[in-house]
Formats: structure tokens, sequence, C-alpha cells
């Protein structure tokens, strides 16, 4: 069993595992960190998806839900830190794949 | 009938030109008025209906407002719906708490925690999460929206007025805006000028109440209770002014400037893209100084270089071929950003500003200059640096410039370097102006002033020692545009003095044949160098 490692430009969304989860990574490259405009453009995006997504910054504080945008702000996640997210349920593989794109393109203002 | 005058006349500062008669009406004295107590039930539906009115008013002035302040307030709309925010209220509600107390009870953690996180950026979001917290909570007490308790062509009056308490009253019945406090220099003006509100700040104290008021913005003058004379001569002056506008107006759609058979270059500043919806915004020879400062202010976050790109474009593409001339950021003194200007700095202006702060932070002021080398290749961009003082801070500039072309054409990406120039604003550089290699000058008559002056420009206390026809600023004004002349470079004066008619005969003995100013004083301009006759 080998798990995809991040990488700079994000991973691929996992299989859908043995409970549902589907676990991403990808790294922030937004210029000034987790910020409000960037974390209000994840946190719409996640909240389209019907299941649960938690994200939290490696090597940072515990997970937190991508749906909360003070929960999403207060991760204060730097740039270059890594965000790996988790989502459990029916369309957690397209939540993660949107929302890893959306980071590695760096919050497009066109984006999804 | 002397003293009744005297006392009921107030003098201030111009923030924006224009006239206002309408009723007095101070807003912003806290009018707290607790709810009667409810049932539980009650108190739920009551929070619910007020977000509900939140949510709907700010929805409105995002739609209104558009573009930078659309971002803050979609910031503000995400937190409405955030159940990790919203859900321990509604639970402190079912224990039993008042909606209200409740209500400011949860976001009085959460304001504390931004205002000690360490990170300044963080900290400036607590003013929007009270702002939302106040919003609210009138909702709440108040029912519907407070701004519908200001009459259609009011003169508000207050101690400052926040931008998006502006964008909530409706102008479109005329009005205006006189403070007892605030700034010339200050967002709510500038929004004041744009959209044509007369506005006279730091007017200090007015009696607590008034029916009837005149105000002339360009005269910076408030008359409260004014007597029959007092308003025939305001409506004289105010139909005087028309017909000069209208004179002007239509000098503005002829023949382009001349002096002494030269000719006369009139170009617009402009503070962010909707500026250039300005009527006579067309009838400019090009965009003399766009600034970017608008850019970095939204509190969203620093701009990334897609965002930059699309607004230095949209710039050049109304633009079509006449040039635009982009300022790069002019950060610090007193406009400071947070996550990218200094803090602590005792005297700002005299500190880490404009290039000095970008050189500082090339990983930020990069952003920017690869925006701009993309941008270059979509038309007749200029590029200029702000608060250059010794030329190896401009030759500092040029190479980093370079340098991002360069790795962004070895990408594969269209870039190009556009033409560089420098603001002229810090005394030692208008000395020494033949030492810098710039390509052409923009005279920042502003902050040139306030340096050579030693006056704080926002100090009314200072007002009759920062005249812009001072002998001394006229000189430095004078070498720059001799130099120019010599060396075959353009030189502009960007600064307000372009745009205020008395001024234009002394600049235009000065040699100065280009001028970049408001779009609103375009006509005025071009009218006195209409009227300007030959030196005596």
């Amino acid at each position: 069993m080998t798990e995809s490692r991040p990488t700079h430009g994000g991973t691929a969304p996992n299989p859908v595992n043995a409970e549902g989860v589907v676990k991403g990574s990808v790294q922030l490259i937004h210029a000034v960190g987790m910020h409000a405009r960037p974390a209000v453009k994840l946190v719409k995006l996640a909240k389209r998806f019907q299941c649960q997504i938690a994200m939290r910054v490696v090597d940072g504080v515990g997970w937190v839900d991508a749906k909360s945008l003070t929960k999403v702000m207060a991760t204060r996640a730097a740039r270059s830190s890594i965000i790996e997210l988790e989502a459990r349920g029916a369309d957690a593989s397209a939540a993660v794949a949107a929302l890893v794109t959306l980071i590695a393109q760096d919050f497009p203002e066109d984006g999804p | 009938m002397a003293r009744r005058s005297a006392r009921f006349i107030f003098e201030g500062r111009t923030a924006s030109p224009g006239f206002a008669r309408g009723p007095l009406v101070r807003i912003g004295q806290a009018t707290r008025t607790s709810r009667p107590p409810r049932t539980r039930d009650e108190e739920e539906r009551a929070l619910r209906a007020a977000l509900g009115v939140t949510a709907d008013q700010i929805t409105a002035l995002a739609g209104a407002a558009g573009g930078d302040a659309a971002a803050i307030l979609e910031f503000q709309l995400v937190l409405l719906e955030d159940e990790s925010l919203i859900e321990p209220i509604f639970a402190a509600i079912a224990a039993g708490t008042s909606a209200d107390a409740a209500w400011s009870q949860g976001f009085a953690e959460q304001i504390a925690e931004y205002q000690a996180a360490p990170d300044e950026y963080q900290r400036a979001r607590a003013s929007d999460l009270v702002d939302l917290r106040d919003r609210v909570r009138a909702a709440l007490i108040g029912g519907t929206g407070s701004c519908s308790k200001i009459p259609l062509g009011a003169v508000i009056c207050a101690e400052d007025l926040p931008p998006s308490r502006f964008l909530e009253i409706d102008w479109s019945e005329g009005g205006g805006v006189a403070l007892l406090q605030g700034s010339p220099t200050s967002h709510v003006a500038t929004l004041a000028r744009s959209r044509g509100v007369p506005m006279v700040v730091q007017l200090g104290t007015l009696p607590p109440s008034a029916g009837m008021a005149l105000l002339d913005g360009g005269e910076a003058r408030l008359e409260l209770d004014p007597t029959d004379a007092q308003v025939a001569a305001f409506e004289a002056r105010r139909a005087a002014h028309a017909r000069d506008s209208a004179d002007a107006a239509s000098l503005l759609t002829g023949p382009p400037a001349t002096c002494g058979g030269e000719a006369v270059g009139l170009h617009i500043n402009i503070q962010r893209i909707a500026d250039l919806d300005h009527p006579d915004a067309r009838y400019a020879d090009g965009i003399g100084l766009m600034r970017t400062e608008f850019l970095f202010a939204d509190p969203a976050g620093l701009p990334d270089e897609t965002t930059q790109l699309g607004v230095y474009e949209a710039a050049l593409r109304w633009a079509s071929g006449r040039p635009v001339t982009i300022r790069t950021v002019d950060a610090g003194g007193d406009k400071p950003i947070p996550g990218f200007t200094e803090d602590g700095e005792a005297n700002p202006f005299l500190g880490v500003r404009g290039l000095r702060l970008c050189l500082k932070r090339p990983e930020i002021f990069g952003v920017q200059l690869r925006a701009l080398a993309r941008a270059a290749v979509h038309g007749t961009l200029k590029v200029m640096f702000p608060m250059v003082t010794l030329p190896a801070e401009f030759s500092a500039a040029h190479e980093l410039f370079l340098g991002i072309v360069a790795e962004l054409r070895s990408a594969g990406i269209a870039a190009a370097l556009p033409e560089l120039g420098m603001m002229v604003e810090v005394p030692a550089a208008a000395l020494t102006i033949d030492a810098f290699p710039a390509s052409f000058f923009s005279i920042g008559s502003n902050d040139l002033a306030q340096y050579v002056m030693a006056c704080d420009r926002s100090n009314g206390a200072l007002g009759a020692l920062i005249d812009p026809l001072n002998p001394a600023l006229l000189e430095l004004i004078q070498r720059t545009v001799d130099h120019g002349r010599r060396q075959g470079r353009g030189v502009s004066l960007c600064g307000d003095m372009a745009g205020e008619p008395h001024c234009t005969t002394a600049l235009l003995r000065c040699g100065l044949r280009e001028f970049s100013m408001n779009p609103a004083s375009l006509a005025r301009v071009k009218q006195a160098i209409a009227a300007f006759g030959p030196a005596p």
C-alpha cells in the first residue's frame, strides 16, 4: 500500500478507502498565506459539497472544518505550507479534487 | 444679525467640492435601546430574522459597490453563514440568554481572538467582525436598517464616516457630508469626490442640533439655520458655479489645449478602475497617474499577479493606445497596509514607504512587477516609482524589473519592460534630478510640498504654510521642467495643484506642459489654460 506523497502542485485525491475517506494534500502558494480572500474562496467551494471536509496545516494545530471561515482563517496557514484535506461522504472525491485544484492554482479569480 | 451669522457659519477643509442644501442629520451617536424580554423561541426567531436582514443589506451593498468593496463585504457574508460561529450563539439562546447578549458574547470571543493574533493582518480583521456584530445588533434592536432614517438630500454630520456607511446612503437626490474630524485624503473623501458628493472635513465642533444646512464644499463652509439672505447668496453661488461649469464643459470637448503654440497634455489621475467612468475622463490624453494602493488596501489580502494583471489590462484597454502611467505601490506614510508596511514607525512619512519599502520586500514588489511586465505587451504602458531619493534606488528597481522580464520570457510568458520613470516628490531628488536615469518624471507636488515646507498636509492648523504656490515649491518644479526640456524627457505634474485652476498659470509659467488630475478637474483646467495670456 503506497500513499501518494504531497507534491508542490498538489496530489490527486486518493481512491476512496474502506471508511469512505478521501485524502489530498497541496502546497499553499498564495503570496500572503491563508488570508481572507483565499479563505473565503476555499470555504465557499467546500460548502458546495455535501460531504464533511476537514483540513489542517502540516505541522500546524489540528484538523478544522473546511466549511467554517473562522476555523480556516484560524489555521493561519503561511505561504508554502502544506495543506491536508480529508473528506467523508458521497461526493468526497470530487470535493477534494476541486479544493486541491483551487489551492494549487492559487485561488484564481474566475476559479471554481 | 451679524452676530448670529458669525455663530452659525463654520469653516473646515474641502474634501469634495459642490453644493448641498438640506436638513442637517447627525449620525454616529450610539442610540442604545434595550429590547423587551421574550421567550426563547421568539429570541431565536428574532436573531434569525436579524441575520437575514443583515445578509440582505450586505448583499445589496456589495452589488452596488462592486470591486474591492464587494470583496470585503463577501468576507462578512461568509462569516454570517459560518455555523461554528453561529451555532454556539443559538445554543446560548436555547439555554436562556437573550438574542442580543448571546450575539454580542459570541462575537466578543472571536473579536478578542483576532485582536490577540500575532499577525497584524489578522488583527486588522477584528474591525470587520465589529462592523458585522453592530450591523446585526442594529437589525435586532432597530428592526430595520438604520439608513432608512436619513432623508434624501440631507447634509450628514458625523465625527467621521466609514466608507461602508457612505455607500449605504442614497445620494441620488443630492446631499452632502460635514465631518467634525476626517481628512481630505481619507477613503471616504475619495468616494465623495468620485460620486460628486460635496464634503467638508475638520469642522471642529458644531452646535448639538440644527435644522437646515448649507454646505459649500469648494469654499469648505457650512452654514446652519441660514437667514433668507444667506440662502439667496448660496443659491447665487451655486448657479454661477453651474454656468461656469457649463462653459468649461463645452471647452473640454473642443480642440486640444495649447499654450504659446505648444500642445498641453491633460491626463487623468485614477485611484481605481471605476474612476474611468467619470463622464469627462474620455477627453483626457491618457492616464497620467494610476495609483495602485487600492489593490493592496483590500482587507482580503495582498493582490496576486492575476488580479493585478486584470486591473492593469483594464486600464490599458480603456486607454486604447493612449499612454497609461502606473505608479508602483506607494505604501507607508498615511497609507499603511497590514502585512506589508512597517509597524511602529515614529514618523511614517519619513519612514520606509514607497520604493524604499518595495525594495525591502522584493517578494511583494516582484508580484507587481511581474503583472506590469505582462500588461506592458497590451498597450502604451509607462511605470513610475514613488518616493525615489537616490539614483541607486531607481537603478535597483530597474535591475529587478529587467530580471523579472527575463524570467517571464524564459518561461514563455509574453512580457516587456515598460518605459520607466519616477515620481519627483523628495526634495533631494528634485535638487539632483540630472543624476537619475529615469526616462520621464512626474512631480508629486503634494508630498514635495509637505517635505519642502516641513508641513504635514493633513494638519489643518498648517493650512496657510502649505500653499502650493510657495516660491520654494515652484523653484523645484521649474528645475525639474528645465531638466526635462534639456534632456528631452517628459515632465508631468500629478499632485492636487495640477487640477486647481488658480495654480494653472504659475505652472504654465514654469514651462510645464503635462498635467495630470482628477477627471472632474479637466474642464476647469482646460478653461484656465485657454485663458492664459503670454507671461508679462
